[in-house]
């Protein structure tokens, strides 16, 4: 019995620690940016490796999650007479929802598990440590550069994400199913705000860019420096971010819906 | 590893992409117009009841949009509202006895304000307020004086008599 609650004790301090531990990962990333003249180089290559590496999967799921919103949303729509609405119905709930959501998961796939494995098996062959025998601080010269990477990647991603989809229902619903091209763009103009729903999405989106590459850049600095602790780190490092985008993207939809 | 120049070059085709998008997103998704404002002048009229109708709801004359709503306000004393519009400038020639209403777009749709142009030579001009105004229709208030009406059975005399009987 004592055992058990021991047991319980030392997992819940363990998680604590662990989540110590990311947090002051965090503030070092985040209040000790890489050098302008020295980091300027390593941040740029970051971006090229999270950001324009997954531009193709981006562009790609977009069109088609685009192209999928405005043939569902037409067949449902026609039902009510209302098929010129389907600009309206595909532009809200991309700007506001799917784009910075489905960006973030797919950016957590793609990027944000490359990113936990470089670091883990730079942990694992000694990398990092020998960074700092040479006076160099990890910190400074790995993570930071990621870090910065992702969160300037992930609202470009969003931006290209939510243009494609809109691109791609307009595909559909114009040229293939034979709206009004004028009456899709009036409509859509007339009730979607910039403020309200471009803008917003794109605080949901650096949000979660945030988030993702936090959870990308600790679980890879805090793994078990074994194959079998870099694989764990890497799975954690998806599960974690996709459900950190999910629960935050409900708050943050709370606070935006509600008069903030 | 690709050579630092090209990376460089790749990132700035990258951003210049994302900056294409927000511009696509403002100006031909979302109709960002307070960038490059156009020219308006201020308009205010007061209704009795003005349904659904929002800030940003279209002004139209004859079904083309010429404006739109930019507040609404209740006159604390009159209890009506008062609706303010901004009207392009280069729609100056409204007649100054010209009425204007709230109708709905459809069945179902928003509702906007329609302004049924008169004869007078003298134009609205910043400031100035139309008088004759309508309100808007109220679906639940038609059904309610239909089934009046109804209850009231039907024929047309006995419709008259619901009339007087009701002021």
């Amino acid at each position: 019995m004592l055992d058990k609650l021991t047991l319980l004790g030392r997992w819940g301090i363990n998680n604590l620690r662990q989540l110590g531990k990311a947090g002051i990962l965090l503030y070092r990333a985040l209040f000790y940016p890489p050098n302008f003249r020295k980091g300027f180089p390593l941040v740029m290559q970051q971006i090229y490796s999270e950001g324009v590496l997954s531009l193709v999967i981006i562009v790609v799921s977009s069109l088609f999650i685009g192209m999928v919103l405005a043939l569902q949303g037409y067949h449902t729509l026609a039902k009510f007479g209302s098929a010129q609405q389907l600009g309206v119905l595909v532009a809200l709930s991309v700007t506001r929802e799917l784009g910075p959501v489905v960006t973030a998961i797919l950016f957590a796939g793609r990027a944000g598990s490359a990113v936990t494995a470089e670091i883990g098996l730079m942990k694992a062959t000694e990398q990092l440590s020998s960074m700092e025998m040479m006076a160099v601080d990890p910190i400074h010269r790995v993570i930071s550069p990621r870090f910065w990477g992702g969160v300037i990647s992930m609202p470009l991603l969003t931006l290209i994400f939510n243009a494609t989809a809109i691109y791609g229902a307009y595909l559909v619903g114009v040229k293939w199913l034979g709206l009004d091209t004028g009456i899709f763009w009036s409509n859509m103009q007339a009730s979607v705000s910039f403020q309200s729903d471009v803008l917003n999405g794109i605080i949901k989106s650096v949000v979660f860019g945030i988030a993702v590459v936090w959870i990308a850049v600790a679980q890879g600095f805090e793994s078990v420096p074994t194959s079998a602790g870099i694989s764990n780190a890497t799975t954690r490092s998806v599960v974690y971010s996709s459900l950190a985008v999910l629960g935050l993207d409900f708050v943050l939809t709370a606070m935006m819906i509600g008069s903030w | 590893m690709l050579p630092q120049r090209l990376i460089e070059s790749l990132v700035g085709l990258f951003l210049l992409f994302a900056v294409i998008a927000l511009t696509v997103l403002a100006f031909k998704v979302s109709g960002l117009t307070s960038l490059f404002p156009v020219k308006t002048y201020t308009v205010t009229a007061s209704f009795d009841d003005i349904g659904g109708l929002k800030v940003r709801s279209p002004v139209k004359i004859s079904g083309v949009q010429i404006g739109e709503v930019s507040n609404i306000a209740l006159d604390p004393v009159t209890f009506r509202a008062i609706v303010t519009m901004q009207i392009e400038t280069k729609f100056n020639t409204i007649p100054d006895d010209s009425s204007a209403g709230i109708f709905t777009a459809g069945l179902l749709g928003d509702n906007y304000i329609a302004i049924t142009p008169m004869y007078n030579t003298t134009y609205l001009t910043n400031g100035s307020k139309i008088q004759v105004t309508r309100s808007a229709m109220i679906l639940e208030k038609l059904i309610g004086q239909l089934v009046y009406k109804i209850g009231n059975g039907g024929s047309s005399n006995s419709n008259k008599d619901g009339d007087k009987n009701a002021k």
